[in-house]
């Protein structure tokens, strides 16, 4: 829908199509086919952004799970790498275990709020630079325009028969379009797996099954969103345009045909002068549709198809420079500005557009035209954004510096809660979980903190109670589970529930980590 | 729904509902929503074809792929079998002391153990070992029949007083109430509340000392701390199996009362029976 330029129902003039009965004609059918487009070349400094966005985007994806980083001889040398099957996120010099996966949750809050952020901004710009959707069908796009030529030679060669030259170059387009999907599918189980050698087994025919139908899968979705489904994808599958009505505001930048300055439109704008009709900046030329990869006319106003990716804009602005007039036409703008800018030209709404309004003799605007202000970027709303999104990766970040990397935990045997030994002394058993966190073998000390007169038995290190005190050797980035026993003498068994600690360091690094227990009694003895 | 309604700015059939003023556009689904829609219903079909689906009078249709979850199950169960398979045979090839020289057959065997002890054991000794009145708490450190795992692996595999099995092991405490007169049973049990410090009648305690020397002695011991040799229990320590109270003791004296452990050996085999010796040494109080 049009929602900047659409004419009231009453001022507008009924289509020829309108004027006919009501009833649809019969053979229109049920089903919409998709319609074709073919969007043309543009060179500008919109275009350039988005080359520059596609390699580092495509870059990251293609080959961080090449990057090495040493960790030693425990842990994997990726420097990026989901270990599913020893549960273990490494990221840099960050490892992370299953029970700190909040981190990725508190990423994902950064990574929504920043949306927000950037949405209330500049707009959709996640839709026209960033979206994977976006960045693979424009390398689509260039593959098919490299194979099959500009948007006329293409419209050309889809209309014309099928021959031997029209099945060469689409067998072609069609087979470096699948080398994309299998190389993008392929890239995504290396993050899964050491790259190089799970590459060589790939190719050898070694690999996992699941490797081989990851890719299959990937692959298949790459080529029929990326390469046949294209905008079908934004238009009907993607919930975001349609969140983003309720995410924009009258300050939001968003892509905006500047009607008040190209209305009305006007091909010969000699014969204009002649008849002293007002003429437009707009000369119809059609650059804007032409290079739309949406397959829009943003003309129309804003719209829920329009993925702001700006080639409109540098498509425009190229006619503007040829024909000597002001850039802009189509540009980022406000909805404010753009308002006050059509109350300029339409003197309040109370004539139809007219461009000598906002013009000098000179041609030069005039002065009350409001330009985009970047002081606009900053407002409450998205003060509040940047806000939670920095206390978040704020929060994050403390907490990435301060985690344990030595942890105990701590399960009180419940099934019996004590046991009653032949000297009257009482029992109790705990399964005790020590997480080394590091790739390093380390030993620790396990001692216990109150319960006077308890002693500890740990049958996998010594067989006999020992002091209140084991050295534990640890293995590198494991958990190492221990049964636990500790025993109260008679004498010193007194309420039926105690409470003591289980303190566990690392005598060498200084961490420590402590875990309050019970010791359950049938209760003192009377 | 005969009289067509067209949207005034779009052009566009509607549906012909209105909530509130708002009138749904009727327009046209994009054509491969309609294939991908068609492809969901032929999938179904053929899914109906391959796997079991279509109810019949007495059972299904049994699908042309043949497919069952039981025959899955099976198949699943048989493969875990054959994964454990080689432990199996380590457990059953090593002698029961040994298993606990190899930490990794002792885990593989306190696991299975305790999945045996779940299935065979709780019923009388409960899920936790912890026993109750009569049944032994297998965590303490009181054992009848000794707590070292060779020990433990006897009387798991023959059991205790259990006749269909020759090896099994076997005590009888005599009837007291035929041999001793009922005072003297009083006295005996007064001496052996006063060994662990519980409050008694001192009158009673010095005739029968005399009388536990005479009649007592030769199974439980001089000092009355048993004798694993006949499953005579230590009377001087915390632990009652089968009785509380002197009232109680003296009802044991005049006319005992024995537990019966049926033996595992034939039923479960010898793998199983030492991975549960193992389990049960693995529960503290193992010697």
């Amino acid at each position: 829908m049009n929602l900047y330029t659409a004419p009231s129902t009453k001022d507008r003039k009924k289509t020829e199509d309108e004027k006919r009965p009501a009833a649809p004609p019969p053979h229109e059918p049920l089903y919409e086919a998709q319609k074709k487009i073919f969007p043309k070349e543009i060179k500008g400094r919109f275009r350039r952004f988005k080359w520059l966005v596609m390699l580092i985007t495509l870059g990251i994806y293609y080959l961080t799970p090449w990057i090495r980083w040493d960790r030693g001889p425990f842990a994997p040398d990726q420097a990026v790498l989901v270990d599913l099957a020893n549960r273990r996120f490494y990221f840099f010099m960050i490892e992370i275990w299953p029970q700190e996966f909040f981190f990725v949750a508190g990423l994902l809050v950064m990574a929504g709020f920043g949306l927000f952020l950037v949405t209330s901004a500049v707009g959709r710009a996640w839709c026209g630079y960033a979206c994977p959707q976006t960045v693979w069908v424009d390398l689509f796009l260039s593959v098919e325009r490299f194979i099959e030529g500009d948007r006329n030679a293409r419209m050309k060669l889809d209309a014309a028969p099928w021959s031997a030259q029209k099945l060469a170059k689409r067998t072609v387009k069609h087979a470096a379009w699948l080398f994309i999907a299998v190389a993008t599918g392929g890239a995504w189980i290396f993050y899964f797996a050491d790259a190089p050698s799970l590459a060589f087994d790939f190719v050898t025919g070694h690999a996992a099954f699941v490797a081989y139908s990851t890719v299959a899968i990937l692959t298949a979705t790459t080529y029929v969103l990326g390469g046949l489904m294209r905008e079908q994808v934004c238009i009907y599958m993607c919930p975001w345009p349609r969140i983003q009505g309720a995410m924009l505001d009258d300050n939001s930048l968003v892509v905006t045909y500047n009607d008040w300055r190209g209305e009305p439109r006007g091909k010969s704008s000699k014969k204009a002068v002649a008849e002293e009709r007002a003429v437009g900046d707009c000369v119809d030329c059609n650059a804007c549709v032409a290079v739309c990869p949406m397959g829009i006319d943003i003309r129309d106003g804003q719209q829920f198809e329009c993925i702001t990716c700006s080639l409109c804009i540098d498509a425009c602005d190229n006619v503007m420079d040829k024909l000597g007039r002001e850039r802009g036409l189509i540009a980022y703008a406000t909805l404010n500005e753009y308002q006050s800018n059509m109350a300029l030209a339409t003197d309040g709404g109370r004539s139809s557009i007219n461009p000598n309004r906002v013009r000098k003799v000179d041609g030069s605007f005039v002065d009350q035209i409001r330009h985009f202000d970047w002081k606009i970027l900053l407002r409450l709303r998205t003060l509040l954004y940047m806000g939670v999104w920095s206390a978040v990766g704020l929060a994050l970040l403390v907490a990435l510096l301060s985690r344990d990397r030595l942890e105990i935990n701590v399960l009180h045997d419940r099934n019996p809660q004590f046991v009653l030994e032949s000297d009257g002394s009482i029992r109790n058993g705990y399964t005790v979980r020590l997480l080394n966190m590091i790739p390093e073998r380390r030993t620790v000390f396990l001692s216990l903190q109150g319960l006077p007169g308890a002693e500890m038995k740990i049958p996998e290190i010594s067989t006999d109670y020992a002091d209140r005190v084991f050295a534990i050797p640890l293995d590198p980035d494991q958990a190492t589970p221990l049964k636990v026993f500790v025993t109260l003498p008679k004498a010193a068994v007194g309420d039926p529930r105690e409470g003591f600690n289980f303190i566990l360091e690392d005598r060498a690094s200084g961490e420590t980590d402590v875990y309050h227990a019970n010791f359950n009694t049938p209760g003192a003895s009377k | 729904m005969a009289d067509k309604h067209i949207d005034d700015i779009s052009g566009v059939e509607t549906t012909g509902h209105e909530w509130d003023g708002i009138r749904e556009l009727n327009n046209p689904l994009p054509r491969w929503w309609l294939w991908t829609f068609y492809a969901t219903i032929v999938w179904a079909l053929a899914y109906t074809v391959v796997y079991p689906a279509w109810p019949m009078l007495t059972s299904a249709t049994k699908g042309l792929w043949g497919y069952s979850s039981r025959a899955e199950l099976s198949a699943e169960l048989s493969a875990a079998k054959t994964a454990k398979g080689d432990m199996l045979q380590k457990i059953a090839a090593t002698p029961v002391k040994d298993i606990l020289a190899d930490p990794q057959l002792t885990k593989f065997a306190t696991a299975a153990g305790a999945a045996a002890f779940k299935v065979n054991c709780v019923q009388c000794h409960g899920s936790g070992a912890a026993g109750g009145a009569g049944y032994p708490n297998l965590n303490d450190d009181d054992w009848l029949w000794g707590g070292n795992i060779e020990q433990i692996h006897q009387t798991i595999s023959h059991g205790i007083r259990f006749q269909d099995d020759p090896e099994t092991r076997t005590s009888e405490m005599p009837a007291f109430g035929d041999i001793l007169k009922p005072d003297e049973i009083k006295q005996v049990a007064a001496y052996v509340v006063s060994l662990t410090d519980k409050p008694h009648n001192a009158a009673l305690v010095e005739p029968g000392k005399q009388l536990f020397a005479d009649n007592c002695a030769s199974c439980h011991g001089q000092d009355a701390k048993g004798n694993r040799e006949f499953g005579a229990p230590n009377l001087a320590d915390a632990i009652w199996l089968k009785v509380k109270g002197e009232e109680q003791i003296v009802a044991q004296i005049r006319q005992p009362k024995h537990g019966v452990m049926p033996g595992w050996n034939a039923r479960l085999g010898d793998a199983t029976v030492k991975q549960l010796a193992v389990y049960i040494h693995s529960l503290g109080g193992g010697e």
